[in-house]
């Protein structure tokens, strides 16, 4: 079953490498790190600030997007073009199948941050003329969205496993940005009262909480992480996707493939 | 088949177990979070930008700006907080956006003044708040009455304040008490009766919500702070009289008086005048046991 | 034990907007195929072939019935490594080369990985696709992804062989080297069935073979005795010249006549043969020639899709 399953994570992992469009996704992060640098020096005293800033929120959504568009495209084109019928004529099961998906593209993601990562670091020792103790601490901010990777890959597949590719993208992106303003919507849960309360917290719980995984302000301001946050943000990610895996196997173990 | 079926059970419980985990340590996160710093609440701290970006939504920012507002006021209220360094900006951010957002100038009327930790204590931000929703809204006479209670109670600068009440009643459709409030202000600066007239009008502008608890507590404090001096003027006369303190309230006036909340006033063996359950009656300022300094701090359990 | 045993399969769709309408791809369908043997599953296109293939591999669900390979159920997911299958025109990731395609559907089918090389490297081998074992399969042509096809589905060295289609879109050489690798499974003791519209290629392989028609199964048996169930069985044509007069006769005694001048033309049931032989002799005609009929398979698939539906005519071996 393991094996299996790391056959088609691996094998997962090697379609995306071989994807071009990855490249050119990489590429333009890059360069908006590069960018960064130039907007910085507009300005002496928060150079540092905006390339951190600007950088960060860029990886975040670029890779969000990847997370996305690869995502969709690894489910929803298997069942298009049929790739899967004779991965399915094997001795894979079904949740095996969506596992191994899973697994491999948060692989991909990880790596893809990685090189980001290298870019970003890269810009800040030019900007700050070297790397200091306190730039060991943007790694959790990093950390923190590839958690929100983890998170959106997940819902993508769940989307996926029922719906056309382009809703599967629509829905996912939608859930993101909802995401960010999870915070804003339990506060207007919290001016509410009787049923709309209720309702529209379950929503919030359902929802993706993404506010919590962005530190990037507070890495700015070289401000701490705490030990506690990153443990249960940690949590938190491991248990919101799991949860969407679980629906999404449960969703493709009953699907009448075309 | 069975090993279908028993798969559909183990991922069925395991969606449910981990989801309802996932919402558990969301609740942890959010305890564990550190407050908000200004970027973060505010995420682009220039309002041009907000504008531009918000292509159209402006209101809809707004009102997430205001909402941010009033939960970081009631978040920070509830721990007692002595810094409210974000209400202004907050506030500042949302009128920007939506200039006619006319609760935004009335809450900061009220919690940008008042000095720690009943509010943010910057009464000139206020002022600037107040005076931006004037520019933008010409015919609101509600600010006006705002403007004028910040001078007056706050800044103590009663002409001012006249002045205000003054520009506000010749408002076509004005409350007539911003020209009684004129007229008083000018005239004595700093009595209970004006306090209370000025407490009273907010507390009957506003249907419920923080501002208006505010003002009762408000309103309670000042009719015990007047009742108080009042039943200790009683007191002092008596033992002019007699030459000896009452013993009670009953050999003053034949019944024990009783404030606010209910309960009945105790008198001291000095001849001081105390409220029973002082906790429950912030704000005042006679009555208090002795030895207690008015704390500014609003412990109370009521009217919340 | 036979082979493949499917009870009672059927697929109803619902269809419409709303999903009130019921569309119903297969009717129930109950049909066994035995060990070693090759079975042909025959019918026009839409007549749900690829709906029972797709049935009986787990990719779609019965509304109704259930099946057993090799005596276990069919949903059972260890049936999958002792069964193979190619699909209708199928694809494959298009960014592997040959060789990583089938090690990695090597490893998924349980291949231990000691043996993995060698079996890969036997099976390009066997499908004449040695030399582009490095090349990305999205330079492959529709034959060469045929065969890659093929040798996915045999690489495991399964039982049981589900082929779909297996000859379409190929060139005659391409179709030729197909019959010849599944005469060659046969050859090594595994059942192979599946399923084409080209009848040429039923008749020569199949030991076996179903008819299928709009979702219903219209007949099943053996090659040859199907055929000679067919109309043209059991009949033979007389030619001669002149008698005339014998025509009359000749179509009383249960023949069909035609003329053509001086030569005429009688199809007539074997039975009949010596008494219109009789007749023509006897008004003297000029015997040209006798030929018994043969039918084709074609004969027996046309007669079958468009007779009404009926029970199956098993003509059991």
């Amino acid at each position: 079953m393991t094996r299996r399953i790391a056959y088609i994570a691996s094998n997962t992992f090697r379609e995306a490498v071989r994807d071009r469009v990855l490249y050119n996704l990489i590429l333009f992060v890059l360069l908006l790190v590069g960018s960064a640098v130039l907007f910085g020096q507009i300005s002496m005293e928060i150079e540092r600030i905006v390339v951190i800033n600007l950088s960060l929120t860029s990886i975040s959504i670029f890779g969000v997007v990847i997370a996305i568009f690869i995502g969709i495209q690894l489910v929803s084109k298997e069942i298009d073009k049929k790739t899967l019928y004779t991965v399915l004529a094997r001795p894979v099961r079904r949740w095996e199948f969506i596992i191994g998906k899973f697994l491999g593209l948060v692989e991909t993601l990880t790596v893809n941050t990685f090189f980001m990562a290298l870019g970003f670091y890269a810009a800040l020792f030019y900007v700050s003329n070297g790397l200091h103790k306190s730039d060991l601490n943007i790694l959790l901010a990093i950390y923190f969205i590839v958690l929100q990777f983890v998170i959106i890959t997940s819902l993508a597949l769940l989307f996926s496993s029922f719906s056309t590719p382009i809703f599967s993208a629509i829905f996912a992106f939608a859930l993101f940005v909802i995401g960010t303003f999870a915070d804003d919507l339990k506060n207007f849960a919290a001016l509410t009262e009787g049923a709309t309360h209720w309702l529209i917290t379950v929503v919030g719980y359902l929802l993706p909480n993404f506010g919590s995984l962005n530190v990037i302000g507070s890495v700015a301001h070289d401000q701490p992480v705490s030990l506690a946050l990153f443990v249960h943000n940690s949590l938190y990610a491991a248990l919101y996707s799991c949860a969407a895996i679980c629906g999404a196997a449960l969703i493709f173990e009953r699907r009448n493939l075309k | 088949m069975k090993s279908t079926q028993y798969m559909t059970g183990v991922l069925s419980f395991l969606l449910i177990a981990c989801f309802a985990g996932s919402a558990l340590v969301e609740r942890k996160v959010d305890q564990l979070r550190p407050a908000a710093t200004l970027e973060e609440v505010l995420y682009i701290p220039s309002s041009k930008v907000v504008k531009r970006m918000s292509v159209g939504f402006e209101a809809l920012a707004a009102d997430i700006y205001w909402t941010r507002a009033v939960q970081y006021f009631g978040a920070k209220h509830i721990d007692n907080a002595n810094q409210y360094k974000l209400l202004y900006p907050l506030l500042d951010m949302a009128t920007d956006l939506d200039p006619h957002l006319t609760p935004a100038y009335e809450f900061g009327s009220i919690f940008l003044t008042q000095p720690p930790p009943r509010g943010a204590g910057e009464p000139l931000k206020a002022v600037a708040l107040l005076q931006k929703g004037i520019r933008q809204n010409p015919d609101s006479w509600r600010l006006y009455q705002g403007l004028g209670f910040i001078y007056y109670m706050e800044l103590k600068d009663y002409p001012a304040a006249g002045q205000a009440f003054e520009q506000g009643s010749k408002i076509p459709g004005a409350h007539p008490f911003l020209k009684v409030m004129a007229a008083r202000t000018m005239q004595k600066g700093g009595d209970y009766q004006t306090a209370q007239m000025l407490w009273q009008a907010i507390y009957e502008s506003f249907g419920d919500g923080l501002i208006r608890d505010n003002a009762l507590k408000h309103l309670r404090a000042l009719q015990v702070d007047q009742e108080v001096l009042q039943l200790e003027a009683l007191v002092r006369a008596y033992a002019a009289r007699e030459g000896h303190l009452p013993a009670g309230f009953n050999e003053l006036l034949g019944s024990v008086p009783r404030d606010p909340l209910g309960y009945p006033y105790e008198l001291l063996p000095d001849g001081h005048v105390m409220v029973k359950f002082y906790r429950e009656l912030p704000f005042i300022t006679q009555g208090l046991p002795p030895g207690q300094q008015p704390t500014d701090l609003d412990l109370s359990t009521q009217g919340r | 034990m036979p082979a493949i045993e499917i009870l009672g399969f059927q697929k109803n769709y619902t269809v419409g907007f709303w999903r009130k309408k019921q569309k119903t791809a297969l009717k129930p369908l109950s049909l066994s195929v035995e060990s070693n043997e090759v079975f042909g599953f025959l019918g026009p296109n839409g007549a749900g072939k690829t709906t029972t293939i797709k049935l009986l591999m787990g990719l779609i669900f019965p509304s109704a019935g259930t099946a057993k390979i090799l005596g276990m159920d069919w949903r059972d997911p260890e049936v999958r490594s002792v069964i193979g299958f190619l699909p209708e025109q199928p694809y494959f990731y298009d960014h592997l080369t040959a060789h990583e395609l089938l090690e990695y559907y090597a490893g998924l089918s349980g291949v231990p990985a000691s043996e993995r090389k060698r079996r890969v490297a036997a099976m390009l081998e066997r499908v004449k696709l040695s030399d582009v074992g490095k090349l990305q399969l999205r330079k492959f042509s529709k034959g060469m992804l045929q065969r890659v096809g093929i040798a996915q589905a045999i690489l495991h060295d399964p039982q049981v062989v589900i082929l779909d289609e297996p000859m379409s879109g190929l060139d005659p050489v391409g179709r030729r080297e197909v019959r010849d690798l599944i005469q060659g499974l046969k050859d090594e003791g595994k059942t192979i069935f599946f399923s084409t519209h080209i009848l040429a290629d039923a008749e020569s392989l199949c030991d076996r073979v179903a008819v299928i028609h709009k979702g219903e199964l219209r007949g099943v048996g053996v090659v040859s005795e199907l055929v000679t169930s067919a109309e043209n069985a059991n009949r033979t044509e007389v030619l001669w010249n002149g008698a005339a007069t014998a025509i009359a006769a000749v179509e009383a005694a249960g023949a069909e006549c035609k003329t053509h001048g001086q030569t005429a033309h009688a199809i007539l049931p074997v039975a009949r043969l010596d008494r219109v032989l009789e007749i023509i002799r006897n008004h003297r005609g000029q015997i040209i020639s006798v030929t018994p009929l043969r039918s084709t398979l074609e004969d027996y698939f046309i007669q079958q899709i468009g007779e009404k539906p009926q029970s199956a005519l098993e003509v059991s071996r």
